[in-house]
């Protein structure tokens, strides 16, 4: 993660939470993640952040890679529904316990 | 045939794949056959044809394999540098969004043939050195800079290939020892290569005011900012 940096730290990512996975009633399918980005309300906001990194980062006890940090990747597939919500695909189906956990949504790939 | 000097256009437009807009005899009258007809005296002008060059006699193959194999067709695709976006023309500033620099706004210069961006601080305002960015990566701002000062045609993606690494196939003693090398120090011509892009560039920035500034200063988002709203 961040090589002990000095000086300014710089969001360039919006927060998110993940609400949980897709699902209907009583079935869910944890292969796709809802996300609720914050400041995004309408699916047509939706289409600006399509396509873009997501990062679930999380702590662990053990170090691996010389930290204690770990991170699973994955994208904004899709909007879900018509109020913001976001569906995304990880590299690997985010653990049940990320529910209600913050997720970062980068600004890339850019299209601006 | 000597190489045409106007290309050849169709004068029959498609309507669809196959048909034309004409039929044959309209398109005799558009080509003007009957023009050539008549400076020629009602005939159609005959060339005689050209003599061929006497052909080098082929040695028959001494070897002919035994079945016949299938060669691959060969592929003479040539990548293309990818699309620049609109917002992207040298001399806009670029906010970077990953890596090293993130955050910094930077000067773009051009785009190298891989489809990288070349891009600098310059090094004096933000500490960026001249470096090569993917364009998926980078915000590009309406802000720009003047570039005309600079002279960016000798930088290209081989300039910042890695310096090939000694070979050390001595024996294991040596191995050990020689695994600590020292860190590579930059070699002088690429700081003066820095310098004088740089030189060029500052001038035209520090000709605008704020924009010095501007440029040391990082991007962050902060609460409240929505990146879908901002127009950058």
């Amino acid at each position: 993660m961040v090589k002990g940096r000095q000086g300014e730290r710089v969001r360039l990512y919006v927060r998110g939470t993940v609400l949980g996975y897709k699902r209907s009633k009583s079935n869910q399918y944890p292969s796709t993640s809802l996300i609720q980005i914050e400041g995004v309300n309408t699916k047509e906001e939706v289409t600006w952040y399509q396509g873009k990194r997501l990062a679930y980062v999380y702590k662990a006890k053990v170090k691996t890679n010389g930290s204690h940090y770990r991170c699973i990747w994955g994208k904004v597939s899709r909007p879900h529904g018509n109020s913001g919500v976001v569906r995304a695909k990880f590299k690997s189906n985010l653990p049940p316990k990320s529910m209600g956990d913050k997720v970062r949504v980068f600004m890339y790939p850019s299209n601006i | 045939m000597a190489p045409r000097k106007t290309p050849v256009v169709s004068r029959n437009p498609q309507l669809i794949r196959g048909v034309g807009k004409y039929s044959r005899s309209k398109m005799y009258h558009k080509r003007g056959l009957w023009a050539i007809k008549a400076k020629n005296g009602g005939v159609f002008p005959k060339h005689d044809p050209k003599p061929k060059a006497a052909a080098t006699p082929v040695k028959p193959s001494k070897f002919y394999p035994a079945d016949d194999i299938k060669m691959p067709l060969p592929n003479k695709r040539k990548a293309k540098p990818t699309k620049l976006r609109a917002s992207i023309t040298p001399g806009t500033v670029l906010i970077l969004l990953a890596g090293r620099f993130m955050g910094k706004r930077v000067v773009f210069l051009k785009q190298l043939t891989s489809g990288l961006l070349l891009v600098t601080g310059p090094f004096k305002v933000n500490g960026v050195p001249l470096r090569r960015v993917n364009q998926a990566y980078v915000i590009g701002t309406s802000t720009k800079v003047d570039i005309s000062g600079t002279n960016v045609d000798k930088f290209d993606d081989k300039y910042f290939a890695k310096a090939a690494e000694k070979k050390n196939k001595k024996g294991e003693g040596e191995f050990f020892e020689a695994d600590k090398e020292e860190k590579s120090e930059l070699p002088q011509d690429k700081k003066d290569d820095q310098k004088a892009v740089d030189a060029a560039l500052l001038k035209s920035i520090e000709a605008v005011p704020d924009l010095k500034s501007y440029l040391a200063a990082r991007f962050s988002l902060k609460a409240g900012m929505k990146p879908h709203e901002l127009v950058f």
